[in-house]
């Protein structure tokens, strides 16, 4: 199953590729891991005219904490992270979610920055940016742009990143005192996407919860901000049973899930109750140091 | 129609060069332009992993990933795993614990477990599902697969099987 013909790109400066992806004008795409894109281009969901590979260009595979950021580089493979100690140590909802990405191999090849510029609700990516606040810096031919993660989305598989931009990093405000962090998702089987997943971020002072925020994946047309879940939670201690319920039927609220193989959208939306209350509790006790 | 493209990979540390169209997905370039049909299309949907290659040494599913991506890096297909000392401890897993039946599977299937074991050289048993979760057996059950890289495991590690 051949996709359509199309020309190739392979720059190896971020400079030449936003030149390339211009000079493409609309109907080019930028290929980091190609997980996604390519099956879409071989079931012709896509036909670019033009592809821009970015795989040769040399600094994008940066994976660090520097000035108060975690930086994720558009060639860091989902796999990477799954490896990565630090990410083992500092960002366990990283981890979580990396853990069960689609398969091992396709972990070896798809991407982070990838994924969040995809646009797939389905994508678990664009739940834990959300969840952690991440920061999306582009390159355009205008020069650099920084996107929220928070609000990148604007309808399925459509972002804010324009077409002449390409996504070069993801950068994560690097975890606080008392923050805890957690990805839950109900897959069918290994390789499927989630039937729900939620990630959440709290931060605690002794056990009162200061900060939240919580992401869903999969439940709707675009990842869910489910922000009133999130502000129910403040100044609520992590103890509280009544709140962390509470979390739960607000963010299942914030869904809207259709019904389909995965199963009926009543049962989906209750997965979103439950799995937030799992995720703050698995979360909670992170903040506290009680489980790795 | 796009003009094609000159490549030059390493196969199984064989350096080649040719000249395709940039649609062609890098399983396509191993079978039918380089003729190493061990390699197998199975799903064709990234769903399967019949197809898996090593990619720079990590397992990858080829037919998945545009051939023009493996211009100069290393491939290694099943076709690469025999040495004139014989079978790989893989293969010799596959052989002696029955790890296939149709077969159909068992190139992927032992591509990526030669990485697992590059890897980890002594997987649990949960290592080794977990591993090989992305690679499908209608057949086995997995069962015998699961002990046909713990044997290549201790074959390698040079404990008298």
């Amino acid at each position: 199953m051949l996709p359509s013909s199309f020309e190739y790109v392979a720059p190896t400066s971020v400079d030449e590729a936003v030149q390339a992806l211009a000079a493409g004008g609309g109907d080019a795409k930028v290929m980091a891991g190609g997980q996604s894109l390519l099956p879409m281009m071989k079931l012709r969901l896509a036909s670019p005219s033009l592809i821009v590979d970015i795989n040769n260009i040399a600094g994008l595979d940066t994976l660090e904490e520097s000035d108060g950021m975690l930086r994720i580089g558009a060639l860091v493979r989902h796999g990477e992270l799954e490896r990565s100690e630090l990410i083992r140590d500092r960002y366990p909802i990283i981890l979580d979610a990396a853990q069960h990405i689609a398969d091992p191999l396709i972990r070896n090849r798809g991407t982070f920055c990838g994924s969040v510029a995809h646009g797939d609700p389905a994508g678990d990516w664009a739940t834990v940016a959300t969840a952690l606040g991440a920061e999306l810096h582009a390159v355009g031919p205008n020069g650099a742009v920084v996107h929220s993660a928070t609000d990148f989305q604007t309808s399925m598989f459509e972002t804010k990143l324009g077409a002449d931009q390409i996504l070069v990093e993801a950068r994560i405000p690097m975890p606080k005192p008392g923050q805890g962090s957690a990805y839950k998702k109900i897959e069918r089987k290994v390789g499927d996407y989630a039937a729900a997943a939620v990630g959440v971020s709290i931060v605690l002072d002794g056990m009162t919860i200061t900060e939240a925020a919580i992401g869903l994946t999969n439940v709707g047309p675009l990842t869910i901000n489910a922000a009133d879940a999130a502000a129910s939670l403040i100044g609520k201690s992590i103890d509280d049973a009544e709140a962390i319920e509470q979390a739960g039927v607000l963010a299942a609220a914030a869904s809207d899930p259709a019904s389909d193989l995965r199963g009926p959208a009543d049962y989906k939306r209750d997965l979103v109750r439950v799995l937030t209350k799992r995720a703050l509790r698995t979360a909670g006790a992170r903040a506290q140091g009680k489980e790795a | 129609m796009s003009g094609k493209l000159a490549v030059t990979t390493t196969v199984n540390g064989e350096e080649h060069e040719v000249l395709i169209e940039p649609r062609l997905l890098l399983v396509n370039m191993i079978r039918e332009t380089l003729h190493e049909t061990g390699t197998h299309i199975g799903c064709d949907t990234s769903s399967c992993g019949a197809c898996t290659v090593l990619l720079d040494g990590k397992p990858v599913k080829s037919c998945t990933i545009l051939a023009v991506q493996a211009n100069g890096r290393e491939i290694t297909t099943v076709e690469g795993l025999e040495t004139a000392d014989g079978l790989h401890p893989v293969q010799e897993g596959f052989k002696e614990e029955h790890g296939l039946q149709c077969g159909y599977c068992t190139p992927g299937m032992m591509m990526t477990s030669v990485a697992l074991l590059a890897e980890n050289p002594d997987p649990s048993e949960d290592d080794i599902r977990k591993a090989i979760s992305g690679n499908l057996c209608r057949c086995t059950g997995y069962v015998n697969i699961v002990k046909a890289v713990q044997y290549a495991a201790k074959k390698q590690q040079g404990v008298t099987a």
